[in-house]
């Protein structure tokens, strides 16, 4: 791990535990995300990512470990507390989550209006801007979430991510169930957003070539822990026989394939 | 013991079932009494739950109260006893029909609508993304319509037992060959503060229970559109029972002596 001297990275997770039942899914993860990088998790299905992601926003309760965002920690935060620290953080979901009961401007200015208690007409005049940072016009800003294409929810879900201006954003799984050239355009439009932010990134995803157009650093995650980690460059060198099998997406390997029943 | 196990286990499942609607109320009621509120959101419910259900409730009132006027016509004349239809009326519509009737439709209507919503938005991630956006969903969803369902109730109920005294009143008028002014004098007489506060106490209650358990089954629905049916189903069940059961000690809490 890269951590300058001096400066606490702006996520460190140590020691992470999480299971459901039997099954454990994070076994003493550890992983520092540092202020401004670009982080990708990249692992298979079944193996824990999303689990990581909902820990550090709080919607899952870890056994064991410890999370800290700015150095502050967040593990067994609740209510008020855990508020304050979500407000440093936008996240773009899967399926992008868009609440069906509100037009799409609404749904950007969100958390604008309830999170933060700004006024409708203020809300409203950014979440313009931000949907037109994403690519999306006035027309687009009335429209119901049931109206749109999946290339569009996602790019409205960005706009809500990025709305609150926030120090760190997640993206889970950013390209899944988009075409290619869809999947470009969404990778692209993270990364102008990231930049303009000068946001800290986590994302996590199976997709190897969107996973490299938004990274700066990618980490493997198998069986609970990171076993790999370093500069997107250093992917294709990486001398780690995981690495090898998961980029190049062979059957064979030391990555064992089970059967795995999907947690949340 | 093999045959007992399975007795053993249900019971220990019941119980941690109690155990987390408790907890689900709990901190459901604490999230109604503290701030922030959204009037906007409890005026939406309110709407949905009381105005869009005046004509359910309406017509189950109306024939309520017709049947009861026939029936107890049929028992009633065979000991010449017809004088006391309205007091039948007023009595079993004000007590028990209004509000049990008025609460088990509810529960049909707003119930499983709640739970499908809740549901959906519990699967489509929807109630995560609440949360990442620093908003609190029992704030956001369940507060808004535990006290629409509270509130409205008792008003549904107080139209459905006007609608239904009338039910009454047109059978006993236009098909028994009841005085009018007769009949309207004997309901005014035999209608009691004490029945009609009781059937709104209890209306109130059922408001609660429906959402609750709308809330509760939606909010812990799991595994998709499957998840979300089952969620719908128990929802209804339950609060059905819970309000039949309710039903029972409210009474008594207000008239055994």
């Amino acid at each position: 791990m890269n951590a300058p001297v001096g400066q606490p990275a702006k996520i460190a997770i140590r020691g992470l535990c999480k299971a459901f039942g039997d099954n454990v899914v994070l076994d003493g993860l550890d992983l520092d995300v540092q202020e401004g990088d670009s982080l990708v998790v990249i692992g298979g299905s079944g193996t824990g990512k999303s689990v990581l992601l909902k820990c550090i926003i709080g919607l899952l309760h870890p056994e064991a470990g410890s999370i800290k965002i700015d150095g502050q920690e967040v593990v067994g935060l609740s209510g008020q507390a855990l508020d304050e620290v979500r407000r440093k953080f936008g996240m773009l979901f899967q399926n992008a989550a868009l609440f069906d009961s509100l037009p799409v401007w609404r749904n950007v200015a969100f958390g604008l209006i309830e999170g933060r208690g700004m006024n409708y007409k203020e809300a409203k005049a950014i979440a313009m801007e931000k949907l037109a940072n994403v690519g999306l016009g006035p027309e687009v800003a009335v429209l119901w979430p049931a109206e749109l294409s999946g290339g569009m929810r996602k790019r409205v879900g960005l706009a809500r991510a990025i709305a609150t201006e926030p120090d760190i954003i997640f993206f889970d799984e950013p390209t899944t169930g988009l075409d290619p050239i869809m999947g470009d355009v969404i990778d692209n439009l993270i990364v102008s957003c990231v930049d303009k932010l000068g946001a800290t990134a986590l994302s996590i995803t199976h997709d190897m070539d969107s996973a490299r157009r938004i990274s700066n650093r990618i980490a493997l995650l198998y069986h609970g822990k990171i076993i790999w980690d370093g500069p997107t460059e250093a992917i294709d060198r990486s001398n780690n026989a995981y690495v090898e099998q998961f980029i190049h997406g062979h059957a064979e390997g030391p990555i064992q394939v089970e059967p795995q029943a999907s947690p949340a | 013991m093999p045959i007992l196990q399975p007795l053993g286990r249900t019971f220990l499942a019941f119980l941690a079932a109690a155990g987390r609607i408790m907890m689900f109320t709990s901190v459901a009621l604490s999230h109604c009494v503290r701030p922030p509120v959204y009037p906007r959101l409890i005026g939406r419910q309110m709407i949905e739950i009381g105005y869009y259900s005046l004509p359910v409730v309406g017509l189950t009132a109306i024939f309520t109260g017709m049947v009861l006027a026939l029936q107890s016509y049929t028992g009633f004349a065979r000991f010449s006893a017809e004088s006391a239809i309205p007091n039948v009326v007023i009595v079993s519509i004000t007590r028990e029909l209004g509000p049990v009737l008025a609460g088990l439709m509810v529960a049909g209507r707003i119930g499983a609508a709640m739970a499908a919503e809740i549901g959906t938005m519990r699967v489509t991630e929807q109630i995560d993304a609440l949360d990442t956006l620093a908003t609190n969903p029992f704030k956001y969803l369940v507060a808004p319509r535990l006290i629409a369902g509270l509130t409205m109730l008792p008003i549904l109920v107080l139209v459905a037992d006007v609608i239904g005294v009338f039910g009454g009143y047109v059978v006993s008028i236009f098909k028994l060959g009841f005085n009018p002014s007769i009949y309207m004098q004997n309901t005014i007489d035999f209608m009691e503060a004490q029945d009609v506060i009781s059937g709104l106490v209890k209306a109130a209650v059922f408001g609660f229970i429906v959402t609750l358990m709308g809330c509760y089954h939606g909010y812990h629905s799991r595994g998709g559109a499957q998840g979300v049916g089952t969620a719908t189903t128990n929802a209804v069940v339950s609060a059905s029972i819970l309000i039949l059961c309710f039903n029972y000690f409210i009474t008594e809490l207000f008239f055994a002596r």
